[in-house]
């Protein structure tokens, strides 16, 4: 079976979803994070798409295009040592309350 | 970003796709693997991504072809036209001669 990333053909043949949609400001500031990352050598494309395609099926499926890109940046960084886990968590958490 | 490392194939050349997935990551999607087909453009040669994707350099640079396939070789039950055909980069070290 091919990996998750890779769709020719796969699941099946039916075709292409071209709808499209106007970006949210989620995605636009996902997309700029990812800019600065760059910039800063902190991730490069393909390192994005390495990370993107470790997901497992069932995440891969679940997120959206700039979820996904999301949840890779979260991986590199955390792989090279410049946030934890625990900190992300931390501040999302924080952020959710302010929220409520 | 082309450099001009050898190229071990030229314009036209019959090639066959290597077969392989391996758990790292590559740009050869696996429905052209092991079908044959035509070497239509030489780009160049650039950083290799099977390097980049882990923060290595890249190199030695990889030349990078765009390959020419039949869409009935890669299709089983084509619905399309014969003579559609698919255009796809693929990295020399994915390459075979046939």
């Amino acid at each position: 079976m091919p990996k998750v990333h890779d769709r020719g053909g796969w699941p099946n043949d039916d075709p292409v979803d071209h709808s499209e949609h106007k970006m949210e400001e989620w995605e636009r500031q996902v997309d700029a994070l990812n800019g600065v990352l760059g910039d800063k050598g902190l991730k490069n494309t393909d390192q994005l798409r390495r990370a993107i395609e470790s997901l497992d099926l069932a995440t891969y499926e679940s997120l959206a295009y700039y979820e996904k890109w999301t949840a890779a940046m979260e991986m590199l960084l955390v792989e090279q040592g410049v946030m934890t886990t625990a900190e992300i968590d931390a501040k999302v958490t924080a952020l959710k309350q302010e929220q409520s | 970003m082309a450099g001009d490392a050898a190229a071990r194939f030229k314009v036209g050349d019959q090639v066959r796709i290597r077969v392989g997935v391996p758990p790292t990551h590559f740009r050869t999607p696996e429905y052209v693997q092991g079908k044959q087909g035509k070497v239509d453009t030489l780009w160049g040669a650039y950083p290799n991504p099977e390097s980049l994707a882990y923060g290595g350099d890249g190199l030695p640079a990889q030349p990078l072809y765009q390959i020419e396939f039949a869409q009935t070789d890669l299709w089983r039950d084509y619905k399309g036209s014969v003579s559609d055909k698919l255009l796809i980069d693929i990295y020399e070290n994915w390459l075979e001669t046939i």
